[in-house]
C-alpha cells in the first residue's frame, strides 16, 4: 500500500512539473523584454504553489484510499445496475474466441458462470473436484430459491427483497450490490422455467411459493426440497450443451492448488489431477473462482466432504483480501450431533419451519426426565410446552432469521432445557400441522425430508416430533470483491459462496441459490467484460513463463514437505481437534479470552499438524489423504483468520456474537459508530500478522436500525 | 441406546485401472448402529492409516443423499440392502452383529475402475452432452408464469428429474444398460413445454449416445428401478421408448 502510495504522489507531481516546465518556456518564448520577465517568474511562482498544492491534495486522497474502494456507480440506487451496464465495455464476437477464462467450481455460481461465458463465445476451462460437474455442494440445498415476483400478490417487490436481505444481514452488506441481487432475482426465476426447471405448481399451473425466515411474503419457489438439485442440473444442463459446443473444457477430479499472478494480473492456475497426482498448469486471461464456503473449517458441518477454502486461501496468500471472515451461519434445524463416528451433519430444511413448531419443556423436570428416557415428548402435554420462538418473537415466530433461531435455541439448551440424551436438541414439531393440514398433504410437502430424517435417526417423524440442534452451515464472509465482482487483483473474480458480498453478517434463507446464480448468470458475464475488453491485445501467454515454473515448484514443495512428515496422526483426527476448538470458541457465542484462547490453540495444532501428520501412499497417484491434508493445512489458517476477525469485531450483529455486546433482552447489539466496515485481511507473508483494511459502509437509501422480529 | 456389532468387511481393493484386484477380508468390531456405512468405512481407513497401510479409495462428497457421488456394491446390491437410500444413507443398524458385508465397486462396462471401489462415471456426463437439455442461453426467455403446466405434469417431471446420476440402474443390470438414467432426464423433458420442441431429437440422440459408449440394452428386467436410490419409476422408460419410436418413425 505504502509503495502504491508513494508512486501514486509521484506521478501526480510530476505530471504537475511538467506543466510547469510547459508554461514557463511558452512565456519565455513569447516575451523578451525585463519588464515581463518579472510577470513571467511570478507565473512560475504560482504554478510552483499550484504543483505543491496538487501535491498535498493527491496526499490526502491516497491517505484516505486506505479505505478500501467497491467502484460502485453513481446514481440512485434502483438505477446503478442498469447505468452499469448501459456504459461498460464489451467485447465483439471475434474477440471473445481469443479470449480465455478459467472457471474454478461448478456449483450454481460456477456452473452458470461457465456456461453463460461460453455461450457468448468466451473459450472457458472449467474445473472441479468431483468426477462430474453435476456433484458439486449446492446440489445438496433443499429448501428454495428467492426472488421478488410478487406472483402471490402479497406484497412483494425488488426493494423488499432488497430491504429484507440488507436487514437480514444486520446491516453489514453493501446496498448497491444486495440490490442488483434482489433486481436480477426475478430473471433467475424465468431462466430456469426455461430451462425445464421442474418448479412446484398450483393447481391452476403456475408457480407456488412458500415462506422463509426473515420475510413476511411468499416469495420462495422451490422444487419439492430439492431444489439445489434441480437448479444445479439446470445449470448443468446449460453446461453440458456448452461443452458439446466445444466452448468450455470441462475438467473433472482436478483441484485447484494455486493462482498465478503475472505482473499485477491473474494469468492462470496451477491444478492437480486428483487421479494421477500430477501437477498441470493453465493459461487465461481472466481466472473466475465460484468454490464455496469455508464451513467445513469447523470439521463436523452441513458441507460437503470435499467442501473446502483452499482456493479462497491461495487467492488470499496472493494478495486478494479476505472479508469478514467470522461471519459464519450457524443454521438452527439441522440433525443432532449423535457420535465420536460422526462425519457430517445433516440439515433439515428451513421450509420445516413453516409449519414446524418449535419447543423445549417449559418444566425442567420434564427435560431431564427427557433426557434420562422417562419420558416422551408426546408425553409433555401443549400447556407444559415452551414455543420459545413464538414467544420472544410474535411477529415472526418461527420464521425468525436463523442467527436469532440458533441463538434461541442455545439460550434454552444452556438454561437446562435441551432435550436428547445430550441435552443438546430442541424439538420440532409437525403434530399440529398434522392436525390442521391432515398427513397427506404434510407429506407432500416435506416427505423427502420426513424420510431422510427417519433413515438417519430411525424415529418417525409423523408420529415424534424431530429433534434439532444448530450446526455450521454457511460462510457469509470470503474474499473481498468490489461491485464487479473482481478481487483487489486485476482479472481474479471470484463469485457465489466464496466471495462476501451479499449477505452481510446473516444469510436468509433461500438466498444462497438465488445470489450463486445471479453472480454466475447475470452479473459477473456483464462485469468480466469490462475487464477484458482491455486485454483484447493481450496474446496466449506460455505456462513456462517463470511465474507459472514458481508456482508449481511452491506447490511441489508444499506437498513434499507434507509427505516427508510422516508421523503418526491422521489428517482426520487433526481436523476434528480443530472443529472442537472452532465450536467451542468461535462459535455461536464469543468472548475476547475465548478467542484468544483458541487462537493459541490453533497455533499450537498447526504445529502438531506440520509435524506429526501422517499421509500413506504416493503424491503421484490417486491419494485421498493428500488431498484432505492440503485442505487441512488451509483450514488451520482460515480458523485462525477467523478468530482474529472475531476477536477484532468488538460487537455482535448477525452471526457473529460477542457475549460482550448484547441487549439486556440478549439481542445482538451492533456498533455501528465503530463497526460499520467490511473487514479487508491483507495477506503480509507466512508466519506474519495480516493487516486490517477497511470498506466503509454507508447506508444512503436505508436507515439503520435494531433488526426487531418481535412486533 | 448407542448399540454396537462386530463385523467381518470383504472389500474389493485394486490398485489401478489395469491393477489386477483381489478381496481383502477386514474385522471391525464396536461399531455404532447408529454410524452410517461410509462411517463405517471412515473407522476402517482409519485403522488403516494408523497400521500405516493405504485406505480404501471410495467415492462420496454430501453424505445425505444427494449428490450421487458414492456407489458401492454391498452384499450383492447397488447402495446396499435398504430400499430408497444411498450408499451414505444407509446405516449399520440394518446389519447383523457377526455379519460379514462384501463391498465391491459399480461393475459395468462402462464404468472402469480407477482404484479400489472409485470408478468412471464420464460416461453419463457424456451422455448428457449428447442432448439432456433445452437449448435455450441466458437472457432473453419468457416470464417464468407465461406458461402454465398442469401440476400433475410438473410432479411427474419433478419425479423423473430427482435423479441423482449415481449409476446405480446400470450396475444393476444384467446388460449393463443405461436406460433408466437416459429415460429420466427424456422424460422430465418431454413432460414440460419447455422441452418437447426437441423432444424427439434428444431422445435419438442421447441413446444413440448410450449405444457408442458401450451400456447395453434394455431387456425390461426391472432391476433399475428396484434398485434406483431415488425410486425413479420404471414408466419413465416406456416413455423414453414412445419418444423414440415416434421420432424414429418421423424419420
Amino acid at each position: 500500500m505504502a509503495k502504491k502510495k508513494e508512486s501514486a504522489v509521484e506521478t501526480a507531481v510530476s505530471a504537475v512539473e511538467t506543466v510547469v516546465k510547459t508554461v514557463r518556456k511558452r512565456v519565455e518564448k513569447v516575451v523578451q523584454d525585463e519588464t515581463t520577465k518579472e510577470a513571467v517568474e511570478a507565473a512560475k511562482n504560482a504554478a510552483e504553489k499550484v504543483a505543491r498544492a496538487t501535491k498535498k491534495a493527491v496526499e490526502t486522497v491516497v491517505a484516505d484510499d486506505e479505505y478500501v474502494t467497491a467502484k460502485i456507480p453513481e446514481g440512485p440506487l434502483a438505477e446503478k445496475w442498469t447505468n452499469y451496464k448501459a456504459h461498460q465495455k464489451l467485447v465483439n464476437p471475434a474477440n471473445k474466441r481469443r479470449l480465455d477464462i478459467i472457471v474454478v467450481g461448478t456449483g450454481l455460481a460456477g456452473a452458470s458462470a461457465a456456461a453463460t461465458l461460453g455461450e457468448l463465445g468466451f473459450n472457458v476451462l472449467n474445473f472441479c473436484i468431483q468426477d462430474s460437474p453435476r456433484r458439486a455442494h449446492s446440489i445438496a440445498a433443499q429448501g428454495g430459491i428467492n426472488a421478488a415476483k410478487n406472483y402471490q400478490n402479497d406484497g412483494d417487490s425488488v426493494y423488499r427483497l432488497f430491504y429484507d436481505t440488507i436487514k437480514g444481514g444486520d446491516y453489514r452488506a453493501r446496498e448497491a450490490n444486495v440490490y442488483r441481487l434482489a433486481e436480477v432475482s426475478n430473471n433467475i426465476i424465468d431462466q430456469c422455467v426455461a430451462q425445464g426447471v421442474p418448479f412446484a405448481r398450483e393447481y391452476g399451473g403456475l408457480l407456488d411459493n412458500r415462506s422463509f425466515g426473515g420475510a413476511q411474503v411468499s416469495r420462495t419457489f422451490y422444487a419439492k426440497g430439492q431444489t439445489g438439485q434441480q437448479l444445479l442440473l439446470g445449470a448443468y444442463s446449460a453446461l453440458s450443451r456448452q461443452i458439446k459446443k466445444g466452448t468450455v473444457k470441462m475438467y473433472t477430479r482436478h483441484e485447484m492448488l494455486d493462482v498465478v499472478v503475472i505482473d499485477g494480473r491473474a494469468r492462470g492456475i496451477i491444478a492437480r489431477n486428483l487421479v494421477t497426482g500430477k501437477i498441470e498448469r493453465f493459461f487465461a486471461h481472466a481466472v473466475v473462482v465460484g468454490s464455496g464456503g469455508y464451513g467445513n473449517t469447523f470439521f463436523l458441518s452441513t458441507n460437503a466432504m470435499a467442501s473446502n477454502g483452499s482456493a479462497a486461501m491461495q487467492m488470499y496468500r496472493k494478495g486478494a483480501y479476505f472479508a469478514n471472515p467470522c461471519f459464519a451461519q450457524i443454521h438452527p434445524t439441522c440433525i443432532p450431533v449423535h457420535g465420536e463416528f460422526q462425519s457430517k451433519l445433516t440439515l433439515m430444511s428451513e421450509s420445516l419451519r413453516n409449519d414446524g413448531r418449535i419447543w423445549v419443556p417449559k418444566k425442567k423436570e420434564d427435560a431431564e426426565a427427557i433426557r434420562a428416557g422417562k419420558k416422551k415428548p408426546t408425553d409433555i402435554p401443549d400447556e407444559d410446552r415452551d414455543f420459545y420462538l413464538e414467544r420472544r418473537y410474535p411477529a415472526f415466530g418461527n420464521l425468525v432469521p436463523r442467527d436469532v433461531a440458533s441463538r434461541a435455541a442455545k439460550e434454552r439448551c444452556d438454561a437446562g432445557f435441551g432435550v436428547n440424551a445430550t441435552g443438546l436438541a430442541v424439538y420440532l414439531d409437525f403434530k399440529y400441522a398434522i392436525e390442521r393440514l391432515g398427513k397427506d398433504v404434510v407429506e407432500q410437502k416435506y416427505g423427502n425430508l420426513f424420510q431422510m430424517y427417519e433413515k438417519i435417526v430411525d424415529d418417525n417423524p409423523y408420529e415424534t416430533p424431530m429433534m434439532i440442534f444448530p450446526a455450521i452451515h454457511y460462510t457469509m464472509g470470503g474474499i473481498w470483491v468490489d461491485y464487479e465482482l473482481q478481487t483487489s487483483i486485476k482479472g481474479l473474480f471470484c463469485i457465489g459462496e466464496a466471495n462476501f458480498s451479499d449477505h452481510g453478517a446473516n444469510r436468509l434463507g433461500a438466498s444462497a441459490l438465488m445470489q450463486g446464480l445471479a453472480d454466475g448468470y447475470f452479473v459477473l458475464p456483464y462485469t468480466i467484460q469490462n475487464y477484458l475488453a482491455d486485454q483484447i491485445q493481450v496474446p496466449r501467454m506460455s505456462t513456462e513463463l517463470p511465474e507459472f515454473v514458481e508456482a508449481e515448484k511452491a506447490v511441489n514443495a508444499k506437498i513434499d514437505k507434507l509427505m516427508a512428515i510422516q508421523g503418526e496422526r491422521s489428517v482426520d483426527s487433526i481436523h476434528r481437534e480443530l472443529g472442537l476448538i472452532m465450536w467451542d470458541f468461535v462459535g455461536m457465542a464469543r468472548t475476547a479470552d475465548g478467542l484468544k484462547t483458541a487462537l493459541e490453540k490453533i497455533k499450537a495444532l498447526k504445529k502438531v499438524f506440520w509435524t506429526e501428520v501422517y499421509i500413506p501412499g504416493s503424491r503421484n497417484d490417486l491419494n485421498v489423504e493428500l488431498e484432505k491434508a492440503l485442505r487441512l493445512a488451509d483450514f488451520l489458517e482460515i480458523g485462525e483468520l477467523m478468530a482474529r476477525d472475531a476477536l477484532n469485531r468488538e460487537e455482535s450483529c448477525g452471526g457473529h456474537f460477542r457475549e460482550e455486546y448484547q441487549t439486556p433482552e440478549g439481542e445482538a447489539l451492533r456498533q455501528d459508530d465503530k463497526f460499520s466496515y467490511v473487514s479487508c485481511w491483507k495477506y503480509m507473508g507466512e508466519g506474519q500478522e495480516p493487516k486490517l483494511l477497511k470498506e466503509k459502509l454507508d447506508y444512503e437509501f436505508t436507515e439503520r436500525k435494531t433488526r426487531n422480529y418481535k412486533n | 441406546m448407542e448399540k454396537t456389532i462386530n463385523i467381518t468387511l470383504k472389500v474389493w481393493r485394486q490398485a489401478g485401472p489395469k491393477a489386477k484386484g483381489r478381496f481383502e477380508t477386514y474385522k471391525l468390531n464396536n461399531i455404532s448402529t447408529d454410524s452410517s456405512f461410509l462411517e463405517m468405512l471412515d473407522v476402517l481407513n482409519e485403522q488403516l492409516v494408523r497400521e500405516r497401510k493405504e485406505p480404501v479409495a471410495f467415492d462420496h462428497d454430501c453424505r445425505e443423499g444427494i449428490c450421487g457421488m458414492c456407489s458401492l456394491y454391498i452384499n450383492g446390491h447397488p447402495h446396499g440392502p435398504d430400499g430408497g437410500v444411498t450408499t451414505c444413507q444407509l446405516h449399520m443398524r440394518k446389519f447383523k452383529d457377526g455379519e460379514t458385508i462384501t463391498v465391491e465397486p459399480w461393475r459395468s462396462h462402462a464404468f472402469p475402475i480407477i482404484k479400489d471401489l472409485m470408478v468412471d462415471r464420464g460416461a453419463y456426463d457424456k451422455i448428457m452432452q449428447a442432448g439432456g437439455y433445452v437449448s435455450v442461453n441466458t437472457g432473453g426467455v419468457p416470464d417464468a408464469n407465461a406458461i402454465p403446466i398442469p401440476k400433475a405434469k410438473a410432479d411427474e417431471a419433478m419425479d423423473a428429474a430427482s435423479c441423482i446420476g449415481c449409476g446405480a440402474c446400470a450396475a444393476a443390470c444384467k446388460n449393463g444398460s443405461a436406460m433408466l438414467f437416459v429415460a429420466a432426464k427424456v422424460s422430465q423433458l418431454a413432460l414440460l413445454p419447455q422441452g418437447k420442441v426437441e423432444a424427439a431429437a434428444r431422445a435419438k440422440a442421447m441413446l444413440a449416445k448410450m449405444d457408442e459408449l458401450g451400456f447395453g440394452n434394455c431387456t425390461n428386467t426391472g432391476a433399475c428401478a428396484a434398485e434406483c436410490p431415488k425410486n425413479v419409476s420404471l414408466s419413465h422408460i416406456a416413455r423414453l421408448n414412445r419418444e423414440f419410436i415416434c421420432a424414429k418413425l418421423k424419420d
